[in-house]
């Protein structure tokens, strides 16, 4: 208290922050970007351990030897799908039936807001058909959920056959738990169309027919999506909406079925590194960690699981993969694997609370805490503290004058026209994030009128048109400020600016790590340095290059690196802009917070130092 | 709806009872010294007369005395349209006694354990119930008697007691042991008083609600630690008769298991000169036939009892298995049932026709030609798997919603009913930790609001009681009625959350009790000499049946301190060095 009160003590505190100012925040980034890198390696990555007591020492016997059943259940499905067209209704509601189980359908419907052409699909109206197996010992209370989406490019009928056959398998008398097997149309669209409905809320529009079945709270939920007879190893997803992920246990009871059936099984299309003495597994862990970290910062769901995290029920999504890999495994193993992750869950006393909700994965068994990720983007958000704190303390001295005058006349003037003059800047840049945010899908019909574009195309180019727009304008905003102290506007301007972009940063990096630590790896470093003297080409290429849509693209090229399929320079172009419309897109149909995150909050926030930039 | 009592005809009777009342009231001066008299000299006169009842046997009804109790025991089997298979058992003792006003001593059938509480608590009625699993109305049909998942019980006081809060806690408390059941968790926080819903079932001059007291407890688990109290009740406990049915591993290896006692008080004679008192005890099973069958539905009594029956209980005046084979199709040969009856049973059961096959074990053909009687059931062709036959009410209760802070109860009630229209008096007891909105309170019928036309709501007082929420609503003809309110979450204190705070907080069911129109008029029987699965709630009139519907308890998150609060009091404890928790 006492070095803060004292004004001696107070100065030279001062005086040591500006001096070392430079170097203190090369030195922060330089170390939040390090530590992240670190998060890769031994001392920072633990095993993963089960900490549910209800389902670590009771080990259950799998049973499933429904192999031959599910393979011919998913030939009939396939075929009956492709009779019909459609998601063959009346077969499953009978097949369904026959084995016993509370049959229930819902019908959907729902108009995107512009076509989606990566799915080609505008109107969509499905139905989704639901079985529920009651369970003895219990009046409905809670429920599991075994899902498979069957979308028009994903046919998933292994999936269906395998969910049936599980189901036929599943009358049995020590169920706790009511397990619900839904088979949803479209993908995700029916996805939320169910869930919507089973919670009895409408939050994106949906229209659909209200159900006639519930089994209680839904406790945790599985995805299945299996394309072939054989597969060589599962891959794992948990990265949900708005990088919302799992209870941690729920992934680790899926490991442990792994090792006990002998599976092989992947993250982020990953095997997870043998050797952790040598330079190779780390490196291996770093590339999963980076995938992790796109997928999570994306916002999108990895998987139908994704929408289940919304209505806190733990989910993840497994996907039987068939490569050219020697060792097949049938249908019967992934099915143990699955009965045995059910009767497990069907142990559960609680909900899944006891392990982590925030984590980082750099292989299966491996994870990060969030006491451990945290400091990492820690120092990066220091950095636009310490030039806050600079910005401030020159704003001060300045207007104190260097001589430590007594008057304190100057304070109040000066103070009152540098505040004056953030309001048209503020007003501005706030003024284009909400058009960027309403006008691309409310023009997209003039758009349309009057240009030879279709209706994808023309929300997307609107949105990179008024993007751009948005730089042209900062040299017309700043006509009030007086001339008598020059450096002093573009100054607080940039206090307000690092203020506003910690404060955005420091929030949503406490709500999705990956998304808040890439955004401040990226912006920081030119939103430090951002000043209208000095290399100013230099300076408005570094922030062009950091602004969020920049970002963006990097980070696609990025991802397809680490995924081995790299990008040539216009196939990124193409997958960019596809990318923002489905950004759109999963906005309005799921609720994806990213797209007005950017556009309300961030790119009026990146606006503020471009106008910095250009300040007069 | 039931003769009242009329208290001049006593009197008039016999004289004998008049001076039974003298007795009585010389008895009430010097109450527990004349027991014990009146105990050592009855004895033996009532050991001849036991001995007389045992030598006359069943056969000796008319010529004798009436006895003065007697037992009766039933099970119904029914096979469900779902292809389960309900098996229903009926015991019930009655005895002629007054037990309220004489200082009863000497029990024979009855319970002396529940003759007790009835006359230390001045009982008017009482209904106990444990069930595990829940009665799926939608495709089992309509139940016989219902109970919500859990523990429910109701009584009714006499209008001289004056403290009916305490010998309902007291009551509940002696259950509690009596059963095996955690009843004492019952307290102010989950007992209401309804107004409308729960009319007493036996004999009442008066009907004062504030006599009422109601609680379910939905956490209660039902085991074989409940089952066993209960076998006990049995006058032939589970060594004969249709006891020897209850074994416990096979009794709780089903899908729904219900088990309940029900005292009431019931007329006398047919017209209704003086009081008995009536014990039912009910227990009602579902066996999934996709379970213990394999996808087959035939049944016979061992593969669901992995027991047969082989002689009455000796001390039952009536001993029965009643076994539905009412067809539903058009065909009459879908199903067979062996052995083949000697008689059969028709009635309107729940407003439809019924065909019952009835064995009476009382008969020597019966159970004399093998030794032993397992009822067997084949279908002759499988059923269709189709969807089931609808009944024409059930419901469905569910939390919308999601998040930590508000949510939503809805219920939602299906009338079927092609034509006709009947109201449902709905009863919601909601915990004192949901806020209700009562201006949230929509019951909307077919997209139009629906108007109640009685409403009693009594608010919940924090930590002291639950919101009570009686409705009696009009169901339109083949419509859905959704009625919903809003609640919010209010924060617990740390010590108010349950064992487990992660598993939920449980909401009690809804409870409605309908009067639903019967398909077909039932002829008004003698109530004395009809099944007893046919008489357990009072007929009104025969164009309407009564039926009480629970829907599913609910499972609600609350919010829940984090760690961090937890580890902060415990530093605070060490440093007061207590214990930390």
């Amino acid at each position: 208290m006492g070095l803060l009160s004292d004004p001696v003590r107070r100065r030279a505190l001062a005086r040591l922050v500006l001096r070392l100012n430079a170097p203190l925040c090369v030195l922060s980034y330089v170390a939040g970007i390090a530590w992240f890198l670190a998060l890769a390696f031994p001392p920072l990555t633990q095993r993963t351990y089960m900490s549910e007591n209800a389902m670590g020492s009771t080990m259950v016997e799998e049973q499933f030897a429904g192999g031959d059943r599910a393979r011919s259940l998913a030939r009939d499905f396939a075929a009956h799908r492709r009779k019909s067209g459609a998601l063959p209704v009346a077969w499953l509601e009978r097949t369904m039936r026959s084995v016993g189980l509370e049959v229930y359908t819902q019908s959907f419907s729902r108009k995107l807001p512009f076509p989606d052409e990566t799915h080609e699909r505008y109107m969509v109206s499905g139905i989704n058909v639901y079985g529920i197996l009651r369970a003895p010992r219990a009046a409905s209370t809670e429920s599991l959920v075994l899902t498979v989406p069957c979308g028009p490019d994903s046919t998933n009928s292994q999936a269906v056959g395998l969910m049936l056959a599980l189901a036929a398998h599943s009358g049995q008398i020590y169920w706790a738990k009511d397990i619900i097997f839904l088979v949803t149309e479209h993908d995700l669209l029916g996805t939320e169309a169910w869930l919507e409905a089973y919670h009895d809320v409408n939050i994106t529009g949906m229209q659909s027919s209200p159900l006639q079945g519930r089994a209680g709270a839904i406790q945790a939920a599985v995805a299945l999506e299996l394309s072939s007879d054989v597969v060589t190893s599962l891959d794992v997803a948990v990265e949900g909406l708005n990088g919302q992920l799992p209870n941690l246990d729920l992934l680790n009871l899926f490991q442990t079925f792994c090792q006990k059936g002998g599976l092989l099984c992947t993250l982020q299309g990953k095997l997870q590194p043998q050797d952790w003495t040598s330079i190779d597994g780390p490196l291996q862990s770093v590339q999963t960690l980076l995938l992790m970290v796109l997928q999570q910062a994306s916002g999108r769901p990895h998987g139908a699981h994704g929408l289940f995290l919304r209505y806190r029920v733990e989910a993840l999504t497994l996907r039987g993969i068939n490569s050219f890999r020697q060792y097949k495994y049938d249908l019967v193993a992934v099915g143990k694997a699955l009965e045995g992750m059910f009767r497990k869950l069907n142990h559960l006393l609680e909900r899944l609370h006891q392990s982590f909700f925030f984590y980082l994965l750099p292989a299966l068994s491996r994870f990060v805490s969030i006491g451990l990720y945290m400091p990492a983007a820690g120092f990066l958000l220091l950095v636009l503290g310490l030039k806050a704190l600079e910005l401030w303390m020159q704003l001060h001295e300045a207007g104190v004058g260097p001589e430590e005058a007594g008057e304190n006349p100057p304070h109040p003037l000066t103070q009152g026209v540098g505040l004056a003059s953030l309001v048209a800047p503020l007003l501005v840049s706030q003024a284009m994030g909400l058009a960027l945010y309403i006008l691309p899908v409310l023009g997209q019909h003039v758009a349309t009128q009057h240009f030879p574009v279709a209706e994808a195309e023309a929300v997307v180019l609107t949105l990179l048109a008024i993007y751009a727009a948005g730089l042209a304008l900062p040299h017309n905003t700043h006509r009030v400020v007086s001339t008598q102290a020059p450096d002093r506007g573009w100054m607080a301007l940039k206090l307000v600016a690092l203020i506003y972009l910690a404060l955005q940063l420091a929030c949503i990096t406490l709500t999705n790590f990956s998304l808040g630590f890439l955004l401040a790896a990226s912006m920081v470093p030119a939103a430090a340095i951002t000043k209208p003297s000095g290399p100013r080409a230099l300076y408005a290429a570094l922030l062009v290059l950091t602004s969020p849509a920049a970002t963006l693209l990097g980070s696609l090229f990025l991802w397809r690196e680490l995924q081995e399929a790299p990008l040539s320079l216009t196939e990124g172009w193409q997958l960019f802009l596809a990318t923002l419309a489905q950004g759109v897109l999963e906005h309005h149909t799921y609720g994806a917070l990213l797209f007005p995150l950017l556009a309300l909050g961030l790119y009026p926030c990146w606006l503020l130092f471009w106008n910095v930039l250009f300040w007069k | 709806m039931w003769p009242r009592v009329l208290p001049g005809r006593d009197n008039v009777t016999d004289n004998g009872n008049i001076k039974h009342q003298r007795e009585k009231a010389a008895l009430s001066q010097g109450w527990g010294h004349w027991e014990v008299e009146a105990a050592a000299g009855m004895a033996a006169p009532v050991r001849i007369f036991l001995l007389v009842l045992l030598l006359l046997g069943p056969g000796g009804w008319g010529r004798a005395e009436p006895p003065r109790d007697s037992l009766r025991e039933e099970l119904v089997i029914t096979p469900l349209p779902s292809g389960d298979v309900a098996a229903t058992f009926q015991f019930r003792t009655r005895w002629d006694s007054e037990l309220q006003r004489e200082g009863v001593s000497h029990y024979r059938l009855f319970p002396k354990a529940l003759g007790q509480l009835i006359s230390k608590y001045s009982l008017r009625e009482l209904h106990l119930s444990l069930t595990q699993g829940f009665w799926r109305t939608r495709y089992w049909g309509t139940p016989f008697l219902q109970a919500p998942s859990g523990a429910e019980l109701w009584a009714w006081f006499q209008d001289t007691v004056t403290d009916v809060d305490e010998s309902w806690k007291e009551l509940s408390n002696v259950l509690s042991g009596i059963f095996c059941a955690s009843l004492n968790f019952i307290d102010s926080t989950n007992t209401v008083t309804p107004t409308a819903s729960f009319k007493p079932l036996g004999l009442a001059n008066g009907t004062d609600h504030s006599f009422l007291r109601y609680a379910v407890l939905p956490r209660e688990v039902v085991c074989t630690e409940n089952l066993t109290p209960w076998k006990k009740l049995l006058p032939c406990s589970s060594k004969a008769g249709l006891s020897v049915l209850l074994k416990a591993d096979r009794l709780f290896h089903t899908s729904y298991h219900s088990q309940a006692v029900h005292i009431r008080p019931v007329c006398r004679n047919a017209r209704c000169t003086s009081v008995s008192w009536e014990l039912r005890q009910t227990l009602s099973v579902v066996f999934d036939a996709f379970v213990t069958g394999q996808g087959k539905k035939d049944w016979s009594l061992f593969r669901m009892f992995s027991r047969t029956l082989t002689e009455p209980c000796p001390l039952a005046s009536e001993s029965r298995v009643y076994v539905d084979v009412t067809s539903y199709g058009q065909d009459n040969e879908t199903l067979e049932v062996y052995p083949p009856p000697l008689t059969t049973y028709q009635d309107v059961i729940l407003g439809t026709r019924k065909t019952y096959a009835v064995y009476d074990l009382l008969d020597a053909a019966v159970v004399s030609n093998s030794r032993s009687l397992n009822i067997q059931l084949k279908w002759k062709r499988p059923p269709e798997n189709e969807a089931p036959p609808v009944p024409f009410l059930y419901a469905q209760r569910y939390v919308s919603g999601y998040g930590l802070q508000s949510g939503q109860l809805s219920t939602l009630l299906y009338n079927t009913h092609p034509y006709r229209a009947f109201p449902v008096l709905l009863l919601d007891t909601v915990p004192w930790y949901l806020r209700l909105y009562v201006h949230t309170l929509t019951i909307t019928s077919k997209g139009k609001e629906n108007k109640p036309s009685y409403i009693h709501y009594q608010p919940a007082q924090d930590r002291m009681q639950p919101h009570l929420l009686e409705m009696l609503i009009q169901l339109p003809a083949s419509s859905i009625t959704k009625v919903s309110i809003q609640f919010e979450r209010a924060l617990l204190k740390w010590t108010e959350y349950t064992p487990d705070p992660n598993h939920g907080f449980y909401v009690s069911p809804s409870v409605l009790s309908a009067l639903v129109p019967s398909v077909v008029a039932a002829k008004p029987g003698d109530w004395e000499e009809s099944p007893l699965f046919n008489s357990l709630f009072p007929v009104s009139d025969s164009s309407s049946y009564f039926v009480r519907l629970y829907t599913e308890p609910l499972l609600i998150e609350e919010p829940r301190k984090g760690g961090l609060v937890k580890r902060l009091a415990n530093l605070i404890r060490r440093a007061r060095g207590v214990p930390p928790l």
